[in-house]
């Protein structure tokens, strides 16, 4: 039996005498302060997480995780659970009135432990994120603890907390601000996010029922039942269907969520003798903002508070999660004094450039959905109308371009490749999964990365003596670099990764001798195909911050490209 | 010439029965209302424009027309 985790409500601890200065304090308890928390405290951070509420999420909120994400859960050691409990899915399709005019695979491939996307309500992610936390013993999450004040000063921010027993001030090296599209935090900063709102209106009905809809991702324009407007369906666990209904601007929000209102919609979809309860029903607008800058002095934005998105693409609570990867080892280096404070300058500007590609992306698929001039429209129209006989149109179907990751391909923090490889596992691009065998077991991947910087050494050269000697002593430096070493299928020895499909040498483009650098998070950050010592402990130093990038761009050119 | 003063637009004459072509474009819209003329239109855009398939041609011919359009003060 599952935990209703809409209606757990977790007990105050008073905390008011406290009077330590914690290296990271994180604020909001969402999806994205959650895994922020978590990430620091399994990587050995002592961490405050605050909340101003007692609960986690209620009602029908993000619902899909995408791949990348369900892989940051898993280095966070709560991803199977969400697997488990989540409805994994790689198909979507798009309908024309009545008629199928496109469909899509986001996981055409085999060989990737996780799929494109699981649907799993809001509640059971921050349910699983949170007894995840619990384990934690660094991990001190205080309820009922609501940010009212914020002093920037030169080595800490002091942030006044209320509580039920009254204020105190807190103490802290950096503040993550992960507290949402209100923030708090932002507001008493004085600072804003900046972006288009859209005019349109949706409904959001969540149905429990049983259906033989199949587990794909449905969206319809003008259908039958709901002509003139779009329609888009999910299937979340616990036999639940997520339904939205665009409405259109002039529509009565308050008018519009009555149930007489809201059944004969569904009914028209599902048919007059389906049966089914309604779980949840809400209006929604929204917009595509995101703040100038996601780093203010010793306080970083991650998730809702610095950026939002529509929802068409799932790219909220994704990118959010994907903040949480990219912060959490930075702090780490930067707390223990391994790495400088202007590494943290770099979370800023990967996810500043991640934030601008999915507003990108959401906006371009609002346009589509919600046509915003008469020619707009018309265009919109003109391609529903060729995409049913015409393959190049449904390419132009825009129901939301679902969450990818971003690839931070201009960061300061990679070294450009030096010799020639294929494009896909470039510098700043996640790392891709492959099936592995360790031990002889069946395993992938993504399980043996992260956290620390990882190589990923192929195996068969000549020189694979001399080379592992050199990785070997990289184990001991003060930022310790962990080589894994690939062989092909059948030659691997005691401790090496076996290649058994030969999929990860093909996805890496790698030959014997061929290395990859991984950051903590996974994503690459060098690769050769000669390497020694010295080269990777100069790429490990560029990726933290700890050596001037060759090719940094003075100031003054910088100001000119951006004017 | 360096790749930014080149065009890749070929604004020469390149139909050989210009007047054959000009001819079928406006037959093409006969007994048509606005409404369809319209329709017709973004569906011609939408199918040349995939046929031409090169971006940066499509945004040399989108900015002429952009700029002798916006160059015209708006009818009243």
């Amino acid at each position: 039996m599952d935990i209703d985790y809409q209606r757990c409500v977790f007990d105050y601890a008073p905390a008011t005498g406290d009077a330590a200065r914690h290296p990271v304090i994180v604020v909001g308890a969402g999806p994205v302060g959650l895994a922020t928390a978590i990430d620091l405290a399994q990587q050995g951070v002592p961490v405050v997480l605050l909340d101003d509420d007692n609960k986690l999420s209620a009602g029908s909120r993000a619902i899909c995780f995408a791949k990348r994400t369900l892989e940051i859960f898993d280095r966070l050691q709560c991803g199977q659970r969400m697997v488990d409990k989540g409805v994994s899915w790689n198909v979507g399709r798009v309908f024309m009135r009545d008629e199928e005019v496109y469909e899509f695979d986001l996981l055409p491939e085999q060989g990737h432990q996780r799929p494109a996307f699981i649907n799993l309500q809001q509640y059971y992610v921050e349910g699983y994120l949170h007894e995840r936390a619990q384990e934690l013993p660094n991990l001190d999450l205080r309820w009922r603890s609501k940010v009212a004040g914020l002093v920037q000063h030169p080595d800490h921010v002091a942030l006044t907390v209320e509580t039920p027993d009254g204020e105190y001030v807190l103490e802290g090296q950096y503040v993550v601000a992960a507290d949402g599209g209100k923030s708090a935090v932002r507001r008493l900063l004085g600072l804003e996010s900046h972006g288009r709102v859209f005019r349109d209106r949706f409904l959001i009905a969540d149905v429990k029922m049983t259906a033989d809809f199949p587990t794909e991702r449905w969206f319809w324009f003008d259908p039958p039942f709901h002509p003139g407007q779009s329609v888009l369906l999910h299937r979340q666990p616990d036999n639940v269907w997520r339904i939205d209904f665009q409405l259109g601007w002039d529509a009565d929000p308050a008018l519009e969520t009555q149930p007489e209102r809201v059944i004969p919609r569904i009914q028209a979809l599902l048919g007059k003798d389906t049966q089914f309860d309604l779980e949840w029903v809400s209006i929604y607008t929204f917009c595509c903002l995101r703040m100038d800058d996601f780093r203010h002095g010793r306080v970083l934005f991650a998730g809702d508070s610095a950026h939002g998105v529509s929802p068409f693409g799932a790219r909220g609570a994704n990118s959010g999660i994907q903040d949480a990867d990219n912060l959490a080892w930075k702090l780490r280096l930067v707390i223990e004094g391994k790495a400088p404070d202007a590494l943290l300058d770099t979370y800023a500007r990967e996810r500043e450039y991640a934030a601008d590609e999915n507003i990108l992306n959401s906006t371009r698929a609002t346009d589509f959905i919600t046509p915003k001039s008469a020619v707009s429209r018309l265009f919109r129209d003109a391609v529903l109308q060729l995409s049913k006989d015409y393959p190049f149109a449904r390419k132009l179907v825009n129901s939301g371009r679902l969450s990818m990751p971003s690839v931070y391909g201009d960061t300061a923090l990679n070294t450009p490749d030096s010799d020639v490889f294929g494009a896909a596992l470039r510098p700043g691009a996640p790392a891709l999964d492959a099936p592995v065998r360790v031990q002889g077991e069946a395993d992938w991947l993504l399980w043996q990365t992260g956290n620390e910087f990882t190589g990923l050494y192929f195996a068969g050269a000549e020189n694979d003596a001399e080379t592992l000697r050199e990785l070997e002593m990289l184990t001991g430096d003060r930022i310790p670099v962990q080589t894994l070493v690939v062989a092909p299928a059948g030659q691997a020895q005691p401790g090496m990764l076996e290649d058994v499909e030969g999929l990860l040498a093909a996805r890496y483009d790698a030959r014997p001798g061929t290395l990859y650098l991984l950051r903590p998070d996974q994503h690459v950050c060098a690769r050769w195909r000669y390497v020694d010592a010295a080269v990777v402990r100069d790429a490990v130093a560029r990726a933290t911050g700890n050596a001037a990038a060759p090719h940094a761009i003075p100031e003054t050119e910088r100001q000119v490209e951006h004017a | 010439m360096n790749a930014r003063t080149r065009t890749a637009l070929n604004v020469a004459p390149n139909i050989a029965d210009h007047d054959a072509f000009y001819e079928m474009l406006v037959d093409t819209h006969q007994d048509l209302d606005d409404e369809q003329s319209k329709m017709l239109n973004a569906q011609l855009i939408l199918l040349l424009a995939n046929h031409v398939g090169d971006l940066q041609v499509l945004r040399e011919a989108f900015a002429i027309a952009r700029r002798n359009v916006a160059a015209s003060p708006p009818r009243q």
